[in-house]
């Protein structure tokens, strides 16, 4: 059960092998086993977890099953669940329950799926490492001295953990797919405007995007079917034919051209993650693949532009958050202007606080061209620079990280280390093309790597295809960190 | 020293949506507090915008009557700054591509024709209300409002004296009401205007310093609020002081305006385009859509009761102040085609002026455009007397709906048989000898005698002019 498939797992249920009743608790014991050492769960509520997994049984009895009827899914705590506890990783929203659900919560609960808790993440999702959440630290299963990458680093490493089979995250500048690569598991940044943003809190909205993170290509595919879709309250979310993401799965990849961008081979990727990369694209060649050099010479400045783009919208994003209608408010404060200030000042984290600063600047009369305008010029080059490399390729190939997982501290004490991180997976959101990370190897300490495959608009379905055929004959993804404290 | 005043207008009209810019909330007036804020009201985490399609179409109709040029694509953008009535600490507004630019407003000022020139007309969503009053020393806000849409209309510094800006006003508020687009309640409002003022030396063409008075919400306060302003800066300027640019409010209760913060502490709002909301594109096609579906705008209305019906410019503006006004002057001259300058008197005589006394606007006339026009014919036919046709009118007013029932009930109808009023005129002349002596001696008065015997024998039923005409050719032999 531990290493099943959501198709294994739907199927158990359908014939009735396990109930989601079974299914839920047994998920649930191990993450209230493990979650103390692991601190991947802002919340777990069984009662509530347990209730729905009674309806989703009710309903398979009546032979309404859909493919996650009685599936947990567990979900970042970014997105509101009605009558959840729905934090962000902020000590603002520490006592906030949100009275209604995301759009894509309420998906899954149309689809049957049972919520088994609220995974933790950098506060607000501004960070590269899941150290910067207002109820500490997650840790990597692969090793409890690492971060699991982030933000989305509670549902990575909660996936790797085998404490749910699968979990939803957000990628702004890579939350789903580093966390995905330095915990091991497959996470997938779908095309911006795929997945509605509606009751996800917002951190950047022109980048946000939620998306599916699980053992494999072929969950993620069937998770994102569920998600997926137009929403007429997210103006950003795009109406178009529902896809089913896994339709290609089986293809084979024979003939397909992938794209090597010169620029995530060169200088800054450490030596196991190059060398896991370079071996799994010897291994797509095999099965038929082509390979070619393509170029993303505007990557390079993809870092600086996204550190005042994402910087600026969350100044404003984050405004709403005074101490006025909800959440956290100061206990003393003498008038409305020390009421914000002590507020904010106590509420938010010095990374939020960071780039709360860098966004307020950057927008400030006087320097808004030379900041923001002209970094939204460098957006649209990044653009360009991919809709020339995917005139010579199917697909974009490279690591998803610099490095494998990182200590814990390690890079706190110096941002800019910390945003280079994601020097790989910036790119792919300033363009809104999807990307994906699926485990190729491990590096240096028994630490996974990831392989990143990056697609034009809409691509999703063909990249889920690689995945799938790579994964079909690698067992990277099947591994288990030591810490999910073996099968039960 | 001769001083010129230059005065800019930023009107926010109020769109007459039933949802607001941006959420489904009602956006009904007068509501218990808070009970019309949704979700995205308050600002929820995670909620978004989705612009309401009925107000930007308000604002379609609004740039083709001025004669704006409208946007294909125009951006919402955010204005931030932290108040407690503005729940996400940015406003959605529209900065540098507003939905609408250029466009021109006219009225008559006396006898000349002002034009006013405008800047631009843009949406953006109204904040809440701070209550500062009854909550023991903290503030209660209210969010009803919030969220609520506006289109904020901006003119050039085009106007030069208080009573300018309020005919401009006054001409915005019909307009805005005439195409349907605000209910224009200024009480409640949905309509109010800032007034930038400055003043400079006649002759010279820079600009000075200016001055925004905030929130005018009535005509009156309009007019008194630039009056003070303007001799407030001429005092200051003749005794060699300088005007600061700063922002005023009115208070009426003292009738002068003071400082509410000056430019030094004017906040820097970080525009930026709402990345939630996609740019606006509005179509040609919408546009022309929007275009047809247009009432007859009141431009094009005076013109045409000026050439096609021979008023005169004065009864043309009169009769177009509100599209009501002239949608029932319309409707009467349809069912009594040839007599307009009797109807104009009509409706701006007596039916004005009893609305005026009720306090009435003429959609909620008691009488109907159809049956004052059943009552003029019979003026027109020399079936009633003037007098008489006010005693018709009374009854109305009343509740009567039918001029020639009112007519035949009361027997009011005018004698203008000739033989008839002969014989009576006789009788009078042969009995009154004297006077008769006295009007040929030369004596004009007597002539008002002979004339109340006639209307006296008749009950007053008699036509004036045929008595008078029949009196002098009897009395003259």
């Amino acid at each position: 059960m531990i290493n099943a498939s959501l198709t294994e797992l739907s199927h158990a249920l359908a014939r009735k092998d396990v109930s989601s009743l079974e299914l839920t608790q047994f998920f649930l014991d191990r993450a209230l086993r493990l979650n103390p050492s692991l601190n991947a769960f802002i919340t777990l509520d069984p009662d509530a977890s347990l209730a729905q997994a009674r309806a989703a049984d009710a309903l398979i009895a009546k032979g309404q099953v859909q493919p996650l009827t009685g599936i947990p899914v567990a979900l970042k705590d970014i997105f509101c669940a009605k009558a959840w506890l729905t934090t962000c990783g902020s000590r603002i929203l520490s006592n906030f329950v949100a009275p209604y659900d995301a759009h894509v919560v309420e998906k899954l609960r149309t689809a049957g799926a049972v919520n088994l808790g609220k995974t933790n993440m950098d506060e607000f999702a501004m960070g590269s490492s899941s150290e910067t959440s207002h109820f500490g630290p997650v840790k990597n299963p692969w090793d409890l001295g690492t971060v699991p990458g982030g933000s989305s680093g509670g549902s990575a490493a909660a996936v790797a953990a085998r404490l749910t089979p699968v979990a939803l995250g957000t990628d702004t500048g890579g939350s789903i797919r580093q966390p995905a690569a330095f915990c091991g598991i497959s996470g997938l940044k779908p095309t911006y405007g795929v997945v509605s943003r509606f009751g996800m809190i917002a951190f950047a909205s022109s980048l946000d995007q939620g998306g599916p993170m699980g053992k494999s290509a072929a969950d993620l595919a069937l998770l994102l079917n569920a998600i997926a879709g137009f929403d007429t309250r997210d103006s950003t979310s795009l109406e178009r034919e529902n896809e089913d993401y896994t339709r290609d799965l089986e293809r084979p990849i024979a003939g397909t051209c992938i794209g090597m961008p010169k620029e995530y081979f060169s200088g800054g990727v450490a030596a196991d993650v190059a060398r896991a990369v370079e071996a799994a694209i010897a291994e797509l060649t095999r099965l038929g693949c082509k390979v070619v050099e393509v170029s993303l010479p505007r990557s390079r400045l993809a870092v600086p532009a996204y550190y005042v783009l994402a910087p600026a919208e969350a100044s404003s994003n984050l405004a709403r958050f005074d101490g006025v209608r909800y959440g956290f408010r100061a206990p003393e404060y003498g008038d409305l202007k020390e009421m914000y200030m002590k507020t904010r000042t106590q509420a938010f984290g010095a990374e939020v606080k960071r780039r709360i600063l860098i966004g307020t600047y950057v927008l400030s009369h006087g320097y808004y061209d030379a900041y923001y305008l002209q970094a939204q010029k460098v957006r649209r080059l990044i653009a360009q620079d991919f809709a020339n490399a995917f005139e010579q390729c199917d697909v974009i190939i490279g690591p998803t990280s610099p490095t494998t997982a990182f200590k814990l501290g390690a890079n706190t004490s110096d941002p800019v280390q910390m945003y280079l991180n994601d020097i790989y997976t910036i790119p792919a959101p300033l363009a809104g093309i999807p990307g994906l990370s699926i485990p190729c190897g491990f590096g240096a300490g028994n630490l996974p790597v990831g392989l990143q495959i990056m697609g034009n608009y809409f691509q999703e379905a063909r990249l889920l295809n690689v995945a799938h055929q790579y994964q079909r004959v690698t067992d990277w993804h099947t591994q288990m960190p030591p810490e999910t404290g073996g099968p039960t | 020293m001769k001083w010129e005043i230059v005065i800019g207008l930023e009107t926010h009209a109020q769109l007459s949506t039933v949802s607001k810019m941006f959420s489904g909330a009602s956006t009904a007036f007068g509501a218990a507090p808070n009970t019309q804020a949704s979700a995205v009201d308050i600002a929820l985490p995670g909620v978004l915008p989705v612009a309401n399609k009925g107000a930007v179409e308000r604002a379609i109709r609004f740039g083709i009557a001025v004669g704006g040029h409208i946007s294909e694509r125009s951006i919402f953008a955010r204005k931030n700054y932290f108040y407690p009535d503005l729940p996400k600490g940015y406003q959605i507004s529209q900065y540098e591509s507003p939905i609408v630019t250029g466009g021109t407003i006219s009225f008559h000022g006396g006898d000349v024709e002002k034009t006013v020139r405008l800047t631009r007309a843009h949406l953006e969503e109204d904040a809440g209300k701070s209550l500062h009053e009854d909550f023991h020393g903290m503030s209660g806000i209210d969010l009803n409002r919030a969220g609520t849409p506006l289109l904020e209309i901006v003119t050039e510094p085009d106007m030069r004296s208080a009573a300018e800006a309020v005919a401009y006003a006054k001409t915005l508020h019909a307009l805005v009401r005439w195409i349907d687009i605000c209910d224009g309640n200024m009480q409640e409002g949905s309509f109010r205007c800032d007034a930038n003022v400055s003043v400079r030396l006649q002759g010279s063409d820079k600009l000075g310093t200016r001055c925004e008075i905030k929130n005018l919400n009535s005509f009156r306060f309009l007019e008194r609020a630039i009056e003070f302003e303007v001799r407030r800066q001429i005092e200051l300027l003749e005794d060699g002081g300088r005007v600061v640019q700063e922002t005023r409010l009115y208070d009426p209760d003292r009738d002068e305006t003071r400082s509410m913060r000056s430019k030094e502490d004017a906040q820097d709002y970080r525009y930026f385009p709402d990345p939630d909301l996609l740019p606006l594109e509005v179509t040609p096609a919408w546009v022309e859509q929007v275009r047809h579906a247009l009432p007859e705008l009141p431009a094009a209305k005076r013109e045409r009761f000026q050439r096609e019906l021979g008023l005169t410019a004065y009864d043309a503006a009169l009769l177009t102040a509100s599209r009501e006004m002239a949608v029932y002057f319309d409707e009467v001259v349809g069912a009594l085609p040839g007599h307009q300058k009797l109807i104009a008197n009509w409706i701006m005589g007596e039916l004005s002026g009893r609305l005026n006394k009720e306090g009435r606007d003429i959609e909620r006339s008691p009488i109907s455009a159809i049956a004052l026009a059943g009552l003029l014919r019979r003026i027109a036919d020399n079936t009633l007397s003037g007098k008489m046709a006010k005693d018709v009118f009374d009854a109305l007013w009343e509740g009567g709906t039918d001029a020639d029932r009112i007519i035949q009930d009361r027997g009011l109808k005018q004698i203008s048989d000739t033989g008839e009023i002969e014989k009576i005129v006789d009788a009078i002349v042969a009995a009154n000898p004297a006077q008769v002596a006295e009007y040929r001696a030369g004596k004009e008065k007597a002539f008002n005698f002979f004339v109340g015997q006639a209307m006296k024998a008749t009950k007053g039923k008699a036509n004036p002019a045929q008595v008078n005409e029949m009196l002098r050719r009897k009395l003259s032999v």
